[in-house]
């Protein structure tokens, strides 16, 4: 698929798209520490705008060719600076699918369904956690299923994006109901019931502003 | 919270450069990463701990003789990256291996978990014991998903002085798991600590609440109650505590109150008091007490009491002297003191 047509977009919107993620996710950190301090140590906000804060300095810094080096910027980015769980996890969430990829100038659905489906995995690997267990992985497998259900069905990369917030919202809605096998919300047993996953919201946030920045673009 | 910081996002980098300027003459920062090690390494294996900050002084006040040779710091009760473990790790490696000694959370384990996967391109072998001493983080049968809370200052100084010894990663590892295993806390809060730079602190407890098993992060605990006397609240905290451990009556043990940031030594040693008499009572043998604040959540209010189980072998390297710039230990000559 070329770069113009409106299904895909070049290394450096992708670069684009991040920093506005990164934006909007730092401006989400006093909702996401309230979310992660009625069940978790309340530090995932502050984490996420560390890792956001430091991606946006690297991304600025350079200019891409590919979107391999974009996904391995932002990821490796978080890794680097932010500690805590979420430093590796959500790095993974963009290192982990771009690994043996070959360098792509271009970033459309099945592309994005592809690196996002290996991420998931490598999560669950690293994480040794699954779904149903209250982590970013019951909002984000839902994401991937969907991305690859829309890419199957030659979806542009907006449509999929609309649908995969979608699935991201009831992944959010569904941690309520989850009892937390994983992390510093587990020994509350029961009494996490009724509350939402601060990492499956992050990851909700990270799509519907990915998104939004691809509305915003159609728009110009 | 009034606290007395700059800018928010340096409170770790700038409290390190205080850190340095006081101790210089035995640590060295590590460059580029937030790591500190001792100036004085010595041929054997190396301990690295580490953790988030703001639980000062662990772990930074940790490093030296017969305790940590290495510590990886990370952002304000966030676990360290993992190239911060990696660089210090690298730079304590003697060639004898590195075993890695920190409090069980799922961050400090994913990092440290990545650390080993790049030391191993470095050639350099690593063992890991999480300490998992919160009896009320998870039931005894799952001792191995318990957090680490001040139980971190006993388990760190038996490795340190094993591997003083001399011993083999594998044996620093045997011992050092075996005082994991026999470490045992419980803790209470009276009011929570705030992360520097936030304007709401993780929980909130009514003025007359407190809260029994609260995790050192605000971690929500097993029970609230009303604030009772001194001695009631330690007899709980102790029964429970000794309900959830494996201490039997003739026992020996290592005892230490930890105060959690803000509850005064005066206050904690009318605790220490109490946990002695009630050990007596129950014909559990005191080796040895320490009370003091290792192990903080910035402004928290509260304290837990530590227990590790002795025998012959933990004793001697429990009596080993460790220097550091926050925990001494001379070497003792006991004369059959309880």
């Amino acid at each position: 698929m070329s770069i113009e047509t409106a299904n895909s977009i070049t290394a450096s919107q992708v670069k684009d798209m991040f920093l506005y993620v990164g934006e909007k996710v730092i401006e989400s950190k006093p909702l996401l520490t309230k979310i992660d301090s009625a069940i978790g140590d309340g530090d995932h906000g502050i984490g996420m705008s560390v890792g956001f804060t430091k991606a946006a300095e690297n991304l600025k810094a350079n200019e891409f060719t590919t979107v391999n080096d974009v996904f391995k910027t932002v990821g490796m980015s978080m890794i680097s600076s932010m500690g805590g769980a979420s430093g590796v996890i959500f790095g993974t969430m963009f290192v982990g699918g771009i690994k043996g990829l070959e360098p792509k100038t271009s970033l459309d659905l099945q592309l994005l369904a592809s690196i996002y489906d290996k991420a998931l995995e490598a999560i669950k690997l690293r994480g040794k956690a699954d779904l149903g267990d209250k982590t970013m992985i019951d909002a984000f497998q839902p994401v991937v299923e969907t991305l690859k259900v829309c890419a199957n069905k030659n979806e542009s990369l907006v449509e999929g994006l609309k649908q995969a917030e979608i699935a991201a919202l009831q992944g959010v809605e569904n941690t309520k109901d989850y009892v937390a096998k994983f992390g510093r919300a587990k020994s509350l047993g029961e009494r996490a019931i009724g509350h939402q996953d601060a990492g499956a919201t992050t990851v909700s946030i990270i799509i519907k502003s990915m998104k939004e920045w691809l509305e915003g673009q159609g728009n110009e | 919270m009034k606290k007395i910081i700059n800018n928010p996002g340096h409170v770790v980098q700038e409290a390190i450069e205080g850190y340095m300027c006081a101790f210089k003459d035995s640590i060295t920062k590590v460059e580029n990463v937030n790591g500190i090690i001792r100036k004085d390494l010595k041929e054997k294996v190396a301990i690295v701990s580490g953790g988030g900050s703001g639980h000062e002084p662990l772990f930074l006040g940790f490093v030296g003789e017969g305790l940590a040779d290495g510590v990886a710091i990370g952002n304000v009760f966030a676990a360290p990256t993992p190239n911060t473990v990696q660089h210090v790790a690298k730079a304590v490696n003697r060639g004898k291996g590195v075993l890695f000694v920190y409090g069980n959370y799922a961050g400090d384990v994913l990092n440290f978990d990545m650390a080993s996967e790049l030391l191993e391109f470095d050639d350099i072998q690593t063992k890991t014991v999480l300490v998992t001493d919160d009896v009320a983080s998870a039931p005894a049968e799952r001792k191995g998903d318990r957090r680490g809370i001040a139980g971190d200052v006993f388990v760190l100084k038996i490795a340190g002085a094993a591997s003083e010894k001399g011993w083999s990663l594998d044996e620093v590892t045997r011992v050092t798991q075996k005082a994991a295993d026999q470490t045992f806390s419980i803790g209470v809060a009276t009011a929570p600590g705030t992360i520097p730079g936030e304007t709401e602190p993780p929980f909130v407890l009514g003025d007359d609440e407190i809260e029994f098993g609260m995790g050192i992060h605000g971690e929500p605990g097993l029970k609230r109650t009303k604030l009772m006397s001194a001695d009631e609240l330690t007899d709980e905290l102790a029964e429970k505590l000794l309900e959830e451990s494996n201490i039997q009556p003739g026992d020996e043990v290592a005892v230490y109150v930890n105060g959690l940031g803000s509850t005064t030594l005066l206050e904690l040693l009318i605790v220490n008091r109490r946990v002695a008499q009630l050990l007596n009572k129950k014909k559990i043998d005191i080796y040895d007490m320490d009370v003091n604040s290792y192990c903080t959540t910035q402004e928290m209010g509260g304290f837990s009491i530590t227990l590790l189980k002795l025998d012959v072998e933990l004793k001697e390297l429990y009596d080993a002297p460790a220097s550091a710039p926050y925990y001494k230990k001379t070497q003792k000559i006991r004369e059959g003191v309880k």
